[in-house]
């Protein structure tokens, strides 16, 4: 190992901010030192971690070795004509993109945050508003260099002699090795702006069937929130908001001029100093009457950046600290679509318990890819925050058993409390990722948090 | 989301020990570990978690044989991680046998503290290898103050308490946090026929103490938590006083 790998004892947490766990944090500086690590790792074995922002415990390992990728951080080439990024694992999705705007290159799948490493995007497969029409982050990647269990460097293809192990890899969570670089196509864009429209729907239904009316197709990038805070005749109304990259010539002249300037500040960082609690049923009706309300009815056309359409919330440092010491859970499913029915029945029991959620969003996915473990799968898709309280995790089993029987899923980045039972329902091709990985790390020294508490490895 | 997925409790058919685990297991179903002689009270313990479905899995253990207390809880591991370990044997005794007669008094002390030492040691290496957890340990009111009425099993529990806060700051580095309860009269098999004390409490209160103190990883409870002024005024009374007391 190199000598700049440090080395020492961390307790690790989630975004949720629950289950904190201590393991032995690495921050590796070379593929080498990643490959010494993953060689001397003990019984209770090792996993990557990036940015942190799994909202439950993938990037945990208590008892045993984490290693910190952020050390890891080159952008090794950037190419203006093809538009082939080569990045180390670490590299976050912020600084990529920092450095590919001012090529004219835009990086395909963007989650909600931008704070997410490029090993971290392949290991949860993320997805974005764009997903209905550019999939998720493993359909963008051409290549990635992967440290195995037995400490050598592989290099995987989606369609090369290792397509199994790269696409469960994809989605796999870390389990199958540590990704030390990866070659991304990224697009083309004119600007860093989009161009947006706004409807404003009376409920979950009209909501629904704007979405599945053909007019969702011609953007690029589409999602709505949504209130669970309203029943009856207003059960579910929502903001919905697409838009698509803009042109040079669909900006105002003022910007014009420097069309792909990255306009991404941080407004402020919340500090640790939120009460339990103060999320609640009454603060959280009041903040969705309010962006019910300040959203236009219907707009056409609007110019905006990337912050205020898409990452609101990389606007405000550590966010999550809101939720008080407790911390948050978030509950995100996917269920096919012809089970419109399903999200209703979800967005309606939401509506009628104790538990209030503020943060929520709809999104229509589109086709599913290769990997077994891949969350995105045709239909819909929603995403509910709730803070932590008494009670809420059997009522998150309710909800498993409204999604589960629809034939829908959850997703493991923001899994903190399911059982290995829900998570095998969920994920049909849950054995067939199991062999692959078994096969490259029969002695399991790839594990986790997650991986125990949901015996996703032997 | 930081709810235990498993519990171990050493003394498994302690009432208050299994007020603990039904109070876990209301918020989701947990795989449980039951050590503890085998007894028909334990075989209905088990009985009843099953109905709140949980997985239920029992090990003889007898805190009087030390020398078996490693591979008891080398067992109780085997099945996967422990989130919470709970130390809930105990035998409260006749005080006045007790400082009377030799052999009550040891059997009272081995019990009580040897024991609790024994295992809190083996415990403590299971959950430092494994990084996370919490342990969880029965003192005593008694433990604060030596009474005349229950000394003898009051120094246990002081010795206990003692060995349990050490422990707290041992373990915080490893990420394993321990809890030390300090009850005050909880109406029980153990205390039947006794005379309650001010601020009598049941197994259930003590149990929502303790999830709540497991929860926010809290070092130090007392059950009712107003027990924690009351005796840190008692502790202080002169003992010319003290003993006058109705207590």
């Amino acid at each position: 190992m190199s000598r700049t790998a440090r080395s020492e004892t961390a307790s690790l947490r989630g975004w949720g901010r629950t289950a904190p766990s201590t393991a032995q944090v690495i921050v590796p500086r070379s593929p080498d030192d990643v490959s010494a690590a993953v060689a001397a790792a003990g019984p209770r074995g090792v996993i990557a971690r990036g940015l942190g922002r799994s909202y439950g415990d993938p990037a945990q390992n208590a008892g045993g070795t984490v290693l910190d990728m952020t050390g890891l951080a080159t952008i090794v080439s950037l190419d203006a004509d093809t538009g082939i990024a080569v990045v180390d694992g670490g590299v976050s999705l912020d600084t990529l993109m920092r450095r590919a705007l001012p090529l004219g290159l835009w990086v395909p799948v963007l989650p909600g945050t931008r704070q997410v490493t490029i090993g971290g995007a392949i290991a949860a497969d993320v997805h974005g508003k764009n997903h209905h029409a550019y999939g998720s982050f493993g359909n963008h990647v051409r290549s990635m260099d992967l440290v195995s269990a037995d400490g050598t460097v592989r290099t995987l293809t989606p369609d090369g002699p290792d397509a199994e192990l790269f696409w469960a890899t994809v989605g796999g969570m870390g389990l199958t090795g540590v990704i030390v670089r990866a070659t991304v196509a990224l697009h083309r864009t004119e600007s860093a702006y989009f161009v947006v429209d706004t409807d404003r729907t009376a409920d979950l239904d009209e909501l629904m069937a704007l979405l599945t009316d053909g007019s969702d197709d011609t953007y690029g990038y589409s999602a709505a929130w949504f209130d669970t805070t309203t029943t009856g005749a207003q059960l579910g109304r929502a903001v919905l908001t697409r838009g698509s990259l803009a042109t040079r010539d669909q900006l105002p002249t003022t910007l014009r001029r420097d069309p792909l300037t990255f306009d991404a500040p941080q407004l402020l960082t919340f500090p640790d100093a939120f009460p339990n609690g103060l999320a609640n049923r009454v603060t959280l009706r009041a903040f969705s009457e309010l962006w019910y309300r300040k959203a236009p009815k219907r707009q056409r056309g609007a110019v905006q950046n990337i912050t205020t359409f898409y990452q609101v919330l990389d606007l405000f440092g550590n966010w999550n600290r809101v939720y008080g010491s407790r911390g948050f859970l978030q509950y995100q499913f996917v269920v096919p679509f012809g089970e419109e029915a399903t999200v209703r029945r979800v967005v309606e029991k939401i509506a009628a318990s104790p538990h209030a959620s503020g943060l929520n969003v709809l999104k229509r996915f589109g086709e599913a890819n290769a990997a077994p473990l891949s969350f995105p799968q045709p239909g819909w898709t929603i995403t509910v925050d709730f803070p932590i309280t008494r009670g809420l995790h059997r009522f998150c089993e309710e909800l498993d058993d409204l999604v589960l029987p629809a034939g829908g899923r959850l997703y493991l980045a923001k899994e903190s409390r399911a059982s290995a039972e829900t998570i095998r329902r969920g994920y049909p091709r849950f054995e067939e990722w199991r062999k692959v990985r078994d096969a490259v790390d029969p002695t399991g020294v790839f594990t986790s948090d997650l991986a125990r508490r949901l015996e996703l490895t032997s | 989301m930081g709810n235990p997925q498993s519990l171990l409790l050493l003394g498994g058919t302690s009432e208050i020990g299994l007020a603990v685990v039904e109070a876990f297991a209301s918020d989701r179903p947990l795989r449980v570990v039951l050590a503890a002689r085998p007894s028909a009270r334990l075989d209905a313990a088990c009985a009843r978690l099953e109905t709140l479905g949980c997985a239920v899995e029992t090990l003889p253990f007898d805190a009087r044989a030390l020398d078996t207390h490693t591979e008891v809880v080398r067992k109780a591991f085997t099945g996967g991680d422990i989130d919470v370990a709970i130390v809930a044997f105990g035998v409260l005794g006749d005080n006045e046998q007790a400082w009377t007669d030799v052999t009550a008094a040891v059997e009272l002390a081995q019990v009580n503290y040897t024991a609790a030492v024994s295992v809190g040691v083996v415990l403590a290496e299971r959950l430092r290898a494994q990084g996370h957890g919490a342990l969880v340990a029965f003192s005593s009111v008694a433990g604060e103050r030596a009474r005349r009425s229950n000394f003898v099993y009051g120094s246990t529990k002081a010795g206990l308490d003692a060995f349990y806060s050490g422990l707290t700051e041992a373990l915080r580095p490893c990420g394993v946090g321990v809890t030390v309860v300090r009850p005050g009269f909880v109406h029980t098999r153990m205390t039947k026929g006794l005379r309650p004390a001010p601020l009598s409490t049941t197994p259930d209160a003590v149990a929502a103490v303790v999830v709540d103190a497991v929860r926010n990883r809290r070092e130090l409870v007392w059950a009712p938590a107003p027990l924690r002024l009351v005796m840190s005024v008692l502790r202080h009374l002169p003992r010319a006083v003290f003993r006058r007391l109705p207590v």
